[in-house]
């Protein structure tokens, strides 16, 4: 193995499911029922996925969201607004645990 | 994340092939729309243009072969005429086509980049569109500029955007005032669009809730892999993705209602082809160079429809057609 990831692998994904079939059906039907239009469009999701696979780090799923994105009819300045989102939430989860700290910091201090 | 598997037979596969592995024939049906291409010339080079239309294109429709058009659409017994181009308005004598047209065919429509309408030279033009009713079916690819500008040249959508509320005020896409306006527009790269009825929403919030446009539908293409963005994909690496992309999503339930099977393309010199796509391929209709003058009448229901791989961007996913998608 060269590198850990693979673009091809993405093509392949579906074979994931030769040696537990039953279970990559249900994974793969559940998915596809996940990102159809619902209560929320299959634009607005995917750029939740994007935005999630940027948090997951998974450049798999950040290559196919791009792509499912511009797909559903998204631009450039929508899919980078919603990586701030994720951004600011994860930057926040950070610096909320500030208050922790501060905590501790009073706890221990004169 | 959930991708379809492409193996080599889609990656390389012809569209015959395709449609023999689905038991599917792909032949004409009757015959509803003669589509004209009065020639290249355009003032924009757009970027994913399938006849690479631009400035320096000399290719036009002479007044000779208008004539023969009239006579075609006449002897045919066509529904609609579809003028297109290139830029139609920089072709000299279109107002003589379209005046011809409207007399023999119920519906003529003119597409139009809008960029090309703005010349004072062509404010009659717009006045015998009006007059005739003409359909008005103008590009319009994306709700941002930046995408506009990158796809069509810098400052095109600011003008597209003034054209559209000069055609608005001349009554163009208004609810009730028979002058209908049509968008088209097509993916701004190497992907395909989005529905077309979700697309047409959010151009409708767009444009009517940002800049007060008013439109009547919107057609959305994929892009053609042929000419200017045939080049473009080949130079940037994109060219077998994207083959093999529109191949994986062929639909068997699309081929019905492809626009080829009720259609006839006309070049600028007289020549006939199955669609405008072929026309940019080279491929005639039915495989053999007919001139327009020596139809006797539409092409017989059942003949040959010449096709090559670029047919797989009229199939893919819900297919497009010269109105659109087709179905979901």
């Amino acid at each position: 193995m060269d590198t850990y990831y693979d673009p091809k692998d993405l093509g392949r994904f579906q074979e994931i499911g030769k040696d537990a079939p039953e279970l990559a059906r249900k994974f793969f039907a559940y998915y596809g029922e996940v990102f159809a239009e619902g209560a929320l469009s299959a634009r607005e999701k995917a750029l939740i996925g994007l935005a999630v696979a940027h948090t997951v780090q998974c450049p798999y799923c950040i290559d196919a969201y791009t792509v499912a994105c511009l797909e559903k009819g998204s631009n450039l300045e929508e899919m980078t607004e919603a990586l701030h989102v994720v951004t600011a939430i994860r930057g926040g989860a950070s610096l909320v645990h500030g208050m922790q700290m501060r905590r501790q910091v009073e706890k221990l201090s004169l | 994340m959930v991708a379809m598997k492409m193996d080599a037979f889609l990656m390389e596969t012809e569209f015959k092939d395709m449609l023999a592995r689905q038991g599917l024939t792909l032949d004409r049906g009757e015959n509803r729309t003669l589509q004209i291409n009065v020639g290249y010339r355009c003032d924009l080079a757009c970027r994913h243009c399938h006849l690479a239309a631009g400035p320096t294109r000399g290719e036009l429709m002479t007044r000779a072969t208008m004539q023969a058009v009239i006579a075609y659409a006449r002897r045919g017994g066509f529904q609609v005429a579809d003028v297109t181009g290139g830029a139609p308005e920089l072709v000299p004598d279109l107002d003589y086509l379209l005046t011809g047209l409207a007399r023999e065919v119920p519906q003529v429509m003119l597409r139009t980049n809008l960029t090309a309408l703005e010349d004072d030279r062509r404010g009659h033009l717009l006045e015998i569109c009006r007059q005739l009713r003409i359909v008005l079916v103008a590009s319009f690819p994306a709700v941002t500029a930046a995408q506009v500008d990158a796809q069509r040249g810098q400052g095109v959508w600011s003008r597209s955007v003034a054209m559209l509320h000069q055609l608005n005020t001349l009554g163009y896409g208004l609810p009730d005032s028979g002058l209908e306006l049509h968008l088209a527009a097509n993916p701004g790269g190497a992907f395909l669009p989005q529905g077309q009825a979700a697309a047409e929403r959010q151009f409708r919030r767009e444009l009517a809730g940002r800049l007060g446009l008013a439109f009547n539908h919107l057609f959305i293409f994929a892009n053609m892999p042929l000419g200017r963005f045939r080049t473009w994909l080949e130079q940037s690496g994109n060219a077998q993705d994207y083959m093999g992309k529109l191949t994986a999503a062929f639909n068997p339930q699309a081929v019905d209602g492809l626009m080829c099977r009720s259609l006839v393309s006309v070049a600028w010199d007289g020549i006939l082809y199955d669609c405008d796509f072929n026309q940019a391929a080279n491929l005639p209709m039915g495989g053999v160079r007919r001139h327009i003058n020596e139809m006797d009448g539409p092409p017989e229901a059942g003949s040959t429809i010449a096709t090559g791989r670029h047919c797989f961007a009229c199939t893919a996913g819900a297919g497009f057609t010269c109105g659109g998608e087709i179905a979901a």
